[in-house]
């Protein structure tokens, strides 16, 4: 029926033919654009990895023993590129699902029960108990109850009569809340040996992965963001609102509730690996949309993984080697995510 | 066209819809019209099938909306709501392009874009089409919404009150457009409008709505007359013979 269409009337203030064109990037300015910026951040992504690898290594380059020590440091390499790959597309997707710039997963209820898992385990069991939770076994475990947990809350309310995304984020946060003060309560009737170990490992670090999860880690998190990123292109339509998206024919509700399951592997894998991180989404999703200027997922997904490589990467190595306290990267992270929402927010006025 | 058989919604013991049974006919401009809370709006949502149905069924060129895949629906309907909001910045083109998503998937081809720019010179927004929607008036972007429901090459074309918000002239404007979508394109356009003269003058058929009952159907000349219409809306209407045609007063 297209051909029944009148012919185009010569266009009207369009410079060449060539211009007229739809799609996330429609001009040659911003294809040319979104390439030097991916390049910009490859590049700086890859100094990032350079200096954790390289800086400060006592060894000279180049010979066998500096090649052992940096053969260690690739482990804390490998866990920064996981996490911000978790967390990046884990944050840019459940943002559009829920047609919200400014949520992250983390509200969802992940972060408390890792932390109310991790709190039961020492307070149940003592010192002893750490060293329980951890292990490839747990860690599996670990992701399994969260993703479960997840799947049921989002299952029971989008399938249920009360199909409503703000009943479910409204249910999430209700029970994060809980499970965090519970959490809490159970902190206060710790010992402070018992609450010193517990807290390094409640803070999100890289020093808190163990070099073995990384085997069931890369696999789960390639195989939910591989997913995220083949249906890209469903996601530029759920970003348009439920009614847009079902008149263009995505069933909203089912590709919804298959985002939001990959989004809780992405972030169970994240949090079991290194802890909570609840602004580092945030802040990679948001500097990812700012920098690409576009909507469409197949240009911000990459971009915001990049980002993520490089804020992590680089507040690792400015904490190792400027602050030498390399276990608390997330308090970095959060800091200045947490700044750079706020200065955000109030220059802008919106997300 | 479009066949409505007994399509039922209930929403409390005493607030239904329907049973509705009604016949769109292929072509031209379908009005629905009635007071607030007749269903106009409900029933426009269920036909493209935006909200489910507890009874009945509907069917579009053949097409069992219940039953037939979403994906397959979108290639037959197009429906706009009256509100959209977008947490995503677009340009005019760029929300054009996704009309053609029900046929590229996304991946837009040559022809895509060609129907693109032919939708967009057809509502006039050749000028504007790279500016983002959150820079336009509202009748522009109301114009953008239909330009991608155009794009989406349909032969059934629903809209709730596509007059919304729009003033004199570009309410006008607008109803000439889907008048022309007609003739020019040959498409079926059913649409939800408030005001009944404008119903009287650019549609080819009225429906006209009371308490989620279908009460009177037929042309412009057999609806808007003095006592359908005082019937629908319950307040003295008068119809009275204009200079461009029949004119409901009731103010």
């Amino acid at each position: 029926m297209a051909e029944a269409l009148r012919p185009a009337r010569p266009p009207v203030g369009v410079s060449g033919a060539d211009e007229r064109r739809s799609g996330a990037l429609p001009t040659t300015r911003d294809r040319r654009r979104y390439v030097v910026l991916v390049g910009a951040l490859a590049v700086a992504a890859v100094l990032v990895a350079a200096a954790m690898v390289g800086w400060d290594n006592p060894m000279p380059v180049g010979s066998e023993g500096f090649w052992r020590i940096a053969e260690l440091r690739v482990t804390s390499l490998v866990v920064v590129v996981v996490v911000a790959f978790c967390q990046a597309l884990g944050t840019v997707a459940f943002q559009t699902v829920t047609a919200n710039r400014i949520l992250t997963p983390s509200i969802m209820g992940f972060e408390a029960l890792y932390r109310l898992v991790q709190t039961a385990a020492v307070s149940v069991l003592g010192v002893a108990g750490l060293a329980l939770v951890q292990g490839v076994g747990q860690y599996v475990l670990q992701v399994v109850l969260m993703v479960a947990f997840a799947g049921l809350l989002y299952g029971w309310l989008f399938t249920g009569r009360l199909a409503n995304l703000h009943v479910m984020l409204l249910v999430g946060i209700v029970l994060g809340g809980g499970m965090g003060a519970l959490a809490s309560y159970l902190q206060r009737l710790l010992s402070p040996t018992e609450f010193d170990l517990l807290t390094a490992r409640l803070i999100g670090s890289v020093a808190n992965a163990d070099a073995t999860y990384l085997g069931v880690a890369v696999p789960l998190a390639a195989a939910a963001g591989g997913v995220l990123w083949w249906r890209a292109r469903d996601l530029d339509v759920l970003a348009l609102g439920r009614d847009v998206a079902v008149g263009l024919g995505v069933d909203h509700r089912r590709r919804s509730l298959v985002v939001l399951l990959l989004v809780s592997v992405l972030m169970a894998v994240s949090t079991s690996l290194v802890g909570p991180m609840t602004f580092f989404g945030f802040l990679t999703a948001m500097i990812a949309y700012q920098v690409t200027g576009t909507y469409g997922h197949r240009q911000v997904l990459p971009v915001a993984w990049l980002v993520g490589v490089v804020v992590l990467g680089g507040a690792y190595v400015v904490l190792k080697h400027v602050f030498y306290a390399a276990g608390s990267v997330g308090v970095l992270v959060e800091v200045v995510g947490g700044t750079f929402f706020l200065v955000h927010l109030l220059r802008k006025g919106r997300l | 066209m479009i066949t409505l058989s007994s399509v039922t919604k209930r929403y409390a013991s005493d607030v239904a819809i329907g049973p509705v049974d009604l016949e769109v006919p292929a072509g031209g401009i379908t009005a629905l019209i009635g007071p607030n809370g007749a269903g106009k709006s409900t029933l426009l949502t269920i036909v493209g099938r935006l909200l489910g149905m507890d009874a009945g069924a509907v069917e579009i060129a053949g097409l069992d909306v219940a039953r037939t895949r979403s994906a397959d629906l979108a290639r037959v309907v197009a429906v706009l709501r009256q509100e959209n909001h977008l947490v995503t910045r677009l340009t005019v083109r760029q929300l054009v392009g996704f009309g053609r998503f029900p046929h590229s998937r996304g991946r837009l081809t040559a022809h895509d874009e060609e129907v693109v720019s032919r939708s967009v010179d057809f509502l006039d927004l050749g000028a504007l089409e790279g500016r983002y929607l959150d820079e336009l008036s509202g009748g522009q972007r109301q114009r953008a919404y239909v330009a991608m429901v155009l794009a989406q090459d349909t032969e059934v074309v629903l809209l709730d009150e596509p007059l919304n918000n729009l003033d004199m002239a570009h309410s006008v404007q607008m109803m000439q457009l889907l008048r022309r979508m007609t003739t020019e394109l040959g498409r079926t356009v059913v649409v939800v409008l408030h005001d009944v003269n404008f119903a009287g003058h650019y549609a080819d058929h009225v429906v006209a709505l009371k308490d989620g009952l279908v009460r009177y159907t037929g042309t412009p000349a057999e609806v808007i007359r003095a006592e359908v219409l005082t019937d629908v809306f319950d307040t003295p209407v008068d119809v009275v013979d204009g200079p461009r045609g029949r004119l409901a007063v009731y103010y």
